[in-house]
């Protein structure tokens, strides 16, 4: 299906990235958020109080991160869709219920506007510091889908694609911004709502006596119901069977969690979504994502004028990792460049994945700014040795 | 052979999900009598059940919701009042009911209560207090009476208790209500009227928890708490709340302490947003633009 | 004639005497027999006291007995 058009602010607009990814939830159809103020990500929230009366639907500021991102949950069982945003200390307090949305099967998105840590860190300067606590953040096994946006168009489009992958996999999506992209201004273009591919939420179509909460039928992911539509049904954050009872086995849980994860695994090569250029050639991979893949980019294009092979994989999707296709590059790459805004979370993963074939060279930062597109320039140049 | 009539049918079993009964709630406990009087409670309300939800945090009563057949949420720990609160705002159709204990709503979600409450969103709050936290072995809660032996106060709980009416009103609800597990009919009967009322609605119930509680504070067994609700509780309908807390061996005060109306969350909104922005106000889906 | 009568449902019970107790019009005691589970059930001791008020079907926490008045048992129950 595509957008409902009172959600979408079709033209040409001069916007940051949070205000853009406000716009990618509204035309992405959520009619709900809940959100507690948390520098640099409250605009996000703030132009969705100022814009969803006039659309149709709810902004509630909670209590805290905790309260906002399970009211979201709240709202999506009755039948809306929802989200929220953060940033790091509201993060580490979501972690909860990124948890109860994955084991519920809650679809739902959280937004991490990152800036530097740990703890309070640095509320209003940039870091990507929060990557491996996307993927393994709240306690329990389980795979996660996160997006990381490299500019405000970006913003809108992965948000977007963030509420479609949630439907898909009903899953929590996160969308990994960071400071610079959220405060970064930039022209964002929105299309007719037509040219918008939404996915609908994946309502059962059984009666209630042949219905069962997370019985699946063909993929890994069950279809859903919501509130008052007559099927009495039970969620619960406990291990539970297919009807959505407690079971305190070792089986059931060897059952839910392999599904679980199944479901994004079994389909992490179609939603490992990358910006590749010059990969055919390349001697020296740089992998970047969010604000740090622009400064790569000055840095790639200097290394080309100056006579060396580097390609660019750029990663959209973040979780799940790109598996093969770096173990692919790894054959046949010397080395992979991986500059992130921390002291090298994401390079643990190009490592993982190149499995000793081609070196991995990190280049961390602390955050706070960004790189000098020299600081990666000369890694790639040892790169190339 | 035992000389009694089986018959395999209860008024409550249309409400309950059979299937997991017998539950997990131990003898002399009084959850399962609060579930009776809030059955009778879904009776005589004559509420379209299809409409209600009920929402549970963690620990002992917080497995009501699982035993209900009703649309059920058995959330995280202190958490059923934000989850509620984001079902209520997105579904203003349903009635949403807060089923679950008082370590869960007032220790770890004792934040979310006094904010809904404030808020004043319409939600039925129904708190089981046994005065301990059960679930996890019978530490000290918030609710344990001073002097009280817990697995966490070993000595006797020097912490003073939070007087839950007196909290609730403070924070806002509009009803605030305690009974016991004595008190079935009416438990039932303030049940029934949070059932058909608007605006945050809070019930204590006193219950028994024999095996955590009472065991280590020599007070008997669930028979017995029950006869002592009955000798010691007084009814004050009406009641100064800050006159109404508990005791380790005092009298326990019920009744109706508070009903008033107030405007709520969502009134409010609609109110305001209409009053800003006229007819550009788009009021969310299913409410009523009023 | 008694006005009503209750339903046990035996292996229910976990022995609580909530029932027995609180009968207004003290119609059960505890078995000195044990369910399956080792409880001791209440039975019905005084049958024709029965009011079929369903006090002890309130009380009860295990959902393990309930009183009906006599001759409305068919119609409560297809309710």
């Amino acid at each position: 299906m595509t957008a409902d058009p009172k959600g979408v602010l079709t033209g040409a607009h001069f916007l940051d990235g949070d205000q853009a990814c406000t716009e990618g939830c509204l035309a992405a159809g959520a009619r709900f958020a809940a959100g507690y103020p948390i520098t640099p990500s409250t605009e996000i929230v703030e132009r969705f109080a100022q814009r969803i009366p006039t659309v149709g639907g709810v902004f509630v500021q909670m209590e805290d991160e905790l309260a906002a991102s399970i009211a979201i949950q709240g709202a999506v069982w009755g039948g809306a869709k929802a989200f929220t945003v953060t940033s790091g200390p509201g993060f580490s307090l979501m972690m909860e219920h990124l948890g109860y949305a994955v084991m519920t099967e809650t679809p739902c998105v959280l937004v991490n506007v990152q800036r530097g840590g740990p703890s309070t860190g640095l509320p209003t300067l940039p870091a990507q510091s929060d990557m491996m606590q996307a993927r393994w953040g709240s306690h329990g096994d389980y795979e996660i889908i996160a997006l990381s946006p490299s500019s405000p168009q970006e913003c809108f489009d992965l948000t977007i694609q963030a509420f479609n992958l949630s439907e898909e996999f009903r899953v929590p999506v996160l969308l990994m911004m960071d400071e610079c992209v959220g405060h970064m201004t930039e022209k964002v273009v929105i299309p007719e709502a037509e040219g918008i591919e939404i996915r609908p939420r994946r309502l059962t179509t059984l009666p209630p006596d042949q219905f069962t909460l997370y019985a699946t039928n063909g993929d890994m992911v069950p279809d859903m119901v919501h509130a008052g539509m007559g099927y009495r049904f039970h969620v619960t954050g406990l291990t539970h069977d297919d009807r959505g009872y407690p079971a305190m086995t070792a089986q059931a849980q060897d059952k839910l969690i392999r599904r679980l994860k199944g479901k994004i695994s079994t389909a992490a090569e179609r939603i490992a979504f990358r910006d590749e250029e010059a990969l055919d050639d390349a001697e020296v991979v740089v992998v970047s994502y969010g604000i740090t893949a622009r400064v790569a980019q000055r840095a790639i294009e200097d290394a080309r004028r100056k006579g060396l092979k580097v390609g660019k994989l750029r990663l959209i999707t973040v979780w799940p990792f790109p598996e093969r296709q770096v173990r692919e590059l790894a054959g046949r790459v010397k080395a992979f460049v991986v500059p992130e805004l921390n002291m090298g979370q994401m390079a643990l993963e190009v490592e993982r994945a190149a499995g000793g074939r081609a070196r991995t060279i990190p280049v961390p930062h602390a955050g706070g700014t960004v790189h000098q597109p020299a600081d990666i320039l000369r890694a790639i140049e040892e790169a190339a040795k | 052979m035992i000389p009694v009539e089986e018959v395999a049918t209860n008024p409550v079993e249309p409400f309950l999900r059979m299937e997991r009964i017998p539950h997990i709630w131990c003898p002399g406990c009084g959850i399962g009598t609060s579930v009776n009087s809030f059955t009778r409670a879904l009776i005589e309300s004559e509420a379209d059940l299809n409409k209600i939800a009920i929402v549970s945090g963690i620990g002992c009563t917080g497995r009501v919701a699982g035993y209900m057949k009703l649309d059920s949420f058995h959330t995280t720990h202190g958490r059923a009042i934000p989850f509620a609160t984001g079902l209520k705002l997105a579904r203003p159709d349903l009635t949403v009911v807060v089923y679950s204990g008082d370590g869960d709503l007032f220790a770890i979600g004792g934040n979310h209560f006094i904010h809904a409450a404030r808020r004043n969103i319409d939600l039925k709050v129904i708190c089981v207090n046994n005065l301990i936290y059960a679930m996890t072995g019978g530490q000290a809660a918030p609710t344990t009476p001073v002097t009280a032996v817990s697995t966490t106060s070993p000595y006797g709980c020097y912490e003073p208790p939070f007087n839950l009416p007196y909290l609730a009103a403070a924070a806002g609800a509009t009803y605030v209500a305690r009974w016991t597990t004595f008190h079935v009919r009416q438990l039932a009967r303030a049940m029934k009227e949070i059932l058909r009322r608007k605006g945050f609605s809070f019930i204590e119930v006193i219950s028994p928890c024999p095996t955590l509680y009472q065991r280590r504070n020599k007070m008997g067994d669930g028979l017995d708490a029950m006869k002592f609700y009955k000798e010691h509780s007084k009814v004050k309908n009406g009641a100064p709340t800050a006159e109404v807390g508990l005791d380790i061996a005092g009298d326990i005060i019920v009744g109706k302490f508070i009903e008033i109306e107030r405007p709520s969350y969502a009134d409010v909104m609609r109110h305001q947003l209409h009053a800003r922005l006229g007819d550009r106000y788009a009021c969310e889906e299913g409410a009523v633009c009023q | 004639m008694a006005k009503g009568s209750v339903s046990i449902i035996v292996e229910r019970c976990k022995g609580c005497a909530f029932c027995v107790e609180f009968c207004p019009t003290k119609v059960l005691a505890l078995s000195s027999a044990f369910n399956a589970k080792g409880y001791h059930p209440p039975h019905v001791v005084a049958p024709e006291k029965c009011s079929g008020c369903d006090l002890c079907g309130m009380y009860c926490p295990d959902f393990a007995i309930y009183g009906y008045k006599i001759g409305k048992k068919e119609s409560e129950a297809a309710a």
